[in-house]
C-alpha cells in the first residue's frame, strides 16, 4: 500500500496544500484575519486562465504567469478597498467583510461569465505521465513538488534576508512595536496580501489543471483545505502552515485508502472532526512555536 | 403615584418592545385582511426571518462570537419537524430510503413537530457546545465553521433520513401569516427579555472584555454555553416554522448562502441590539425582494443575452461592506430604540 507511487502523490498533494495554507497564514499572521475570500483568489486566477486561453494566440506560459499575477492584484485590491477601511474595527467586522468579499467575487463571475463551469486549456505536459522506477506518476505532480521547493526557498530568503521580510515577521509578532520602529503598516499589510494572492495564483494553476475547468465555487474546497491544514500545523507560524499542509495531504490520502466505500462521502466530515479535536486539545497545532496574538489597532 | 403615571412608566420602561411590536403586528393584521397573496407571502417570510435572526442575536449579538452554526440548527429543526409532521404515505413517497421506524413516526399536530425539532437542535447544541464555547477568536471561528460543515455533510449524505442532497418535500403548509406573527412576537419577547436578564448582562460583559468579566466572577464559558443552547433552541423552532412555510427544501438551504443572508441582516442592522436585528431583517428582506424583482425584470425584458443570477447577493455584499466601513456596529448600533424616538437635546 505504501509504495513509491503513493509517496510521490502524497508529497505532491502535501506540497500543494502547504502552499495553500501558507497563503492563508501570511494574512492571518499579520492581521489576525481569517480571510474567507482567500479561496476566491484561486477561483479568479482560474477565470483569468480561462479568458486568456480563450484568445488562442497567447502562449500558455504567459497565460499562467498572468493568471498568477492577476490573483495577486485581486488580493491587493480587496485589501485596499474592503479590508483597509475596517482594519481598526472589531474582529467580527473584519471576518464578515472577508465573507462579503468572498460572496461578492463569486457572484461577480456568476453574473459576468456564467454560473456553469468553463473549460480551461492547459499545455499537454500537464496531463502526461512519467514512469519512475516502476511507478507511474503524472508530470503535474512533479511540477507541483518542483514549484513548491522553489517557492519555499524563495520565500525563506525573502523572509530572512530582506528588510521587508524582517519587517513582516516582526509585524506578525508585535505589530504596534514594529510600527513604532518606523515600519509603515500599510506597506507591510499590502505586501502580505500580494504574497498571499500570489501563492493563491500558483495553487490555482495546479488546482484548476486537475479538472481543467473552473466554476464560481471552485474556491470553496481549497479554502476549507487551507483551514484544516493551518489548524493542524499551527496558525501562528509559517513553518506550521507548511507542516500542516503536508500532514493534511498524508491524512487525506490515508483516509481515501482506508475508509470503506460507504463512508467515503463522509470524508470531509471526518477531516473537520479532526480539526475540531485539534482545536480543543492542541489549539497551538503541531508546530508549537510562533508569534503571539495581537491585533492591529 | 397615580394610575396613569404607572401605566406611562410601564410603557416607557418597555418602550423598545412596543415600538417594534406594534407596527409589526399592525402591518401583519392589515395585510392578513387586505393584502394580496404576494404581500402576505413576503410578510410571512419576513416574520420567519425575524425569528431566525433574533435567535441569532441572542447568541451572536450578546457574546460577540460569529455563530456559523446557526443555519445548521435551523436545518436540524427543519428536518426533524418535517419528518415528524408528515404522514407515512407522503414520507415513503418523498424519501424512498427512509428508515422504516421513521416512516411510521408521526405526531398529531405540526406545532408539536416544530417544538420537538427545536428541542432536538438544542440537544445537539448542548452535547457539542461546551468545548466549543471555551474557544475564542480565530480558533472559535474556525471550529464553529467546521461544525457547520460537519452538519452540512451529514445532512447531505444521510440518505435514510434527509433524502440526501435531493429535495425533501411534501410538508404541510402550516405556517400562515398569523402563525408566523405569533412566532416572531414570542421570539422577540424572549430575545428582549434575555438581553436585559442577569444572564444576558453577564454574557454582554464577557463580550466587551473577557478577562474583566471573569475577574468580577462571570463564568464566561457557562454563560456562553447557556445562550448557545437557547439560541439553538430558537433556531430549531424557527427552522421548523420555516420548513412548514417553504414546504420543500434541500440541505444546501442551510449552508453558506443562507448564512450570508442572515449575517447581512444582523450586521447591517446592528447585532448588539434587538432593534438593530429587527431593522436589519426588515431592510434586507425589503432590499432582497426589490432586487429579485429587478433581476426578474432584467431577465424577462431580455436586456442581456444571458440570465442574470446572483445580483441580489452581489448588491448585499457591497452594502454590507459599506455599512461595516461607515457604521461597524450596524445602522442602529448597540443601543435599543427607546421612547421618545427623537430625544430632546438638553
Amino acid at each position: 500500500m505504501i509504495d513509491l507511487e503513493f509517496a510521490i502523490n502524497t508529497i505532491s498533494l502535501g506540497s500543494l496544500y502547504a502552499l495553500l495554507a501558507l497563503g492563508l497564514v501570511f494574512v492571518y499572521g499579520i492581521l489576525k484575519l481569517i480571510n474567507f475570500a482567500y479561496g476566491e483568489y484561486i477561483m479568479i486566477a482560474g477565470y483569468a486562465m480561462y479568458v486568456l486561453g480563450g484568445f488562442g494566440y497567447v502562449p500558455w506560459y504567459v497565460t499562467l504567469l498572468a493568471a498568477v499575477l492577476f490573483a495577486a492584484l485581486v488580493s491587493y485590491t480587496t485589501e485596499l478597498v474592503a479590508f483597509r477601511p475596517v482594519r481598526t474595527k472589531s474582529m467580527t467586522a473584519m471576518l464578515v467583510t472577508s465573507f462579503a468579499v468572498s460572496i461578492f467575487l463569486q457572484n461577480f463571475v456568476l453574473i459576468t461569465v456564467s454560473p456553469r463551469a468553463r473549460a480551461v486549456k492547459f499545455p499537454p505536459v500537464f496531463s502526461q505521465t512519467l514512469t519512475i522506477a516502476g511507478a507511474t506518476v503524472p508530470v503535474r505532480n512533479l511540477l507541483i513538488i518542483g514549484s513548491t521547493v522553489v517557492l519555499l526557498t524563495l520565500l525563506t530568503i525573502v523572509m530572512k534576508k530582506t528588510v521587508l521580510g524582517i519587517a513582516m515577521r516582526a509585524a506578525a509578532d508585535k505589530f504596534t512595536t514594529t510600527r513604532l520602529m518606523g515600519v509603515p503598516a500599510n506597506l507591510v499589510i499590502s505586501a502580505t496580501f500580494i504574497i498571499s494572492g500570489f501563492l493563491a495564483g500558483v495553487v490555482s494553476v495546479f488546482w484548476v489543471s486537475r479538472s481543467a475547468s473552473v466554476d464560481p465555487l471552485t474556491g470553496s474546497m481549497p479554502l476549507l483545505i487551507a483551514f484544516i491544514a493551518t489548524v493542524l500545523g499551527g496558525m501562528h507560524s509559517l513553518q506550521g502552515a507548511v507542516i500542516g499542509g503536508f500532514v493534511y495531504g498524508l491524512l487525506f490520502n490515508l483516509l481515501s485508502i482506508m475508509l470503506p466505500a460507504t463512508m467515503i462521502s463522509y470524508r470531509d466530515a471526518f477531516m473537520f472532526v479532526i480539526v475540531i479535536l485539534f482545536l480543543l486539545f492542541r489549539p497551538e497545532g503541531i508546530w508549537r512555536k510562533g508569534y503571539t496574538e495581537e491585533r492591529v489597532g | 403615584m397615580t394610575g396613569a403615571g404607572t401605566v406611562s412608566e410601564f410603557l416607557r420602561r418597555r418602550s423598545t418592545t412596543w415600538i417594534l411590536l406594534v407596527p409589526m403586528l399592525a402591518i401583519g393584521v392589515l395585510l392578513h385582511f387586505f393584502g394580496t397573496s404576494l404581500q402576505v407571502n413576503i410578510y410571512t417570510y419576513f416574520c420567519v426571518n425575524l425569528m431566525i435572526v433574533l435567535g441569532l442575536q441572542i447568541f451572536m449579538g450578546n457574546s460577540g462570537i460569529l455563530a456559523w452554526t446557526h443555519v445548521g440548527w435551523m436545518g436540524i429543526g427543519a428536518y426533524v419537524s418535517g419528518i415528524l409532521s408528515m404522514a407515512p404515505m407522503v414520507k415513503s413517497l418523498g424519501v424512498p430510503n427512509m428508515y422504516p421506524f421513521l416512516v411510521q413516526l408521526q405526531v398529531p399536530h405540526p406545532l408539536i413537530a416544530i417544538a420537538i425539532g427545536g428541542v432536538v437542535a438544542a440537544m445537539v447544541a448542548a452535547v457539542i457546545g461546551w468545548p466549543l464555547m471555551r474557544l475564542s477568536d480565530a480558533a472559535g471561528v474556525i471550529t464553529l465553521f467546521a461544525t457547520l460543515i460537519v452538519i452540512h455533510v451529514i445532512l447531505t449524505q444521510w440518505d435514510n433520513v434527509t433524502n440526501g442532497p435531493r429535495t425533501f418535500f411534501g410538508l404541510e403548509e402550516f405556517t400562515t401569516l398569523p402563525v408566523a406573527l405569533v412566532g416572531a412576537t414570542l421570539v422577540l419577547l424572549v430575545a428582549r427579555w434575555y438581553r436585559e436578564s442577569s444572564l444576558g448582562l453577564r454574557l454582554r460583559a464577557s463580550r466587551d472584555d473577557r478577562y474583566a468579566a471573569a475577574a468580577i466572577g462571570v463564568s464566561v464559558v457557562q454563560v456562553r454555553y447557556v445562550s448557545f443552547v437557547l439560541s439553538a433552541l430558537i433556531a430549531g423552532l424557527a427552522g421548523g416554522t420555516w420548513a412548514h412555510f417553504i414546504t420543500s427544501f434541500q440541505p444546501k438551504a442551510f449552508y453558506i448562502v443562507e448564512t450570508f443572508m442572515l449575517l447581512s441582516m444582523i450586521v447591517i442592522g446592528g447585532q448588539g441590539s434587538i432593534s438593530g436585528a429587527f431593522a436589519g431583517t426588515a431592510l434586507v428582506t425589503a432590499a432582497r425582494e426589490g432586487l429579485r424583482q429587478v433581476e426578474a425584470g432584467i431577465n424577462n425584458a431580455g436586456v442581456f443575452t444571458f440570465e442574470v443570477y446572483g445580483l441580489t447577493e452581489l448588491v448585499m455584499a457591497v452594502l454590507m461592506v459599506i455599512v461595516l466601513i461607515w457604521r461597524p456596529n450596524g445602522v442602529i448600533g448597540g443601543q435599543e430604540i427607546t421612547w421618545p424616538i427623537i430625544k430632546r437635546r438638553r
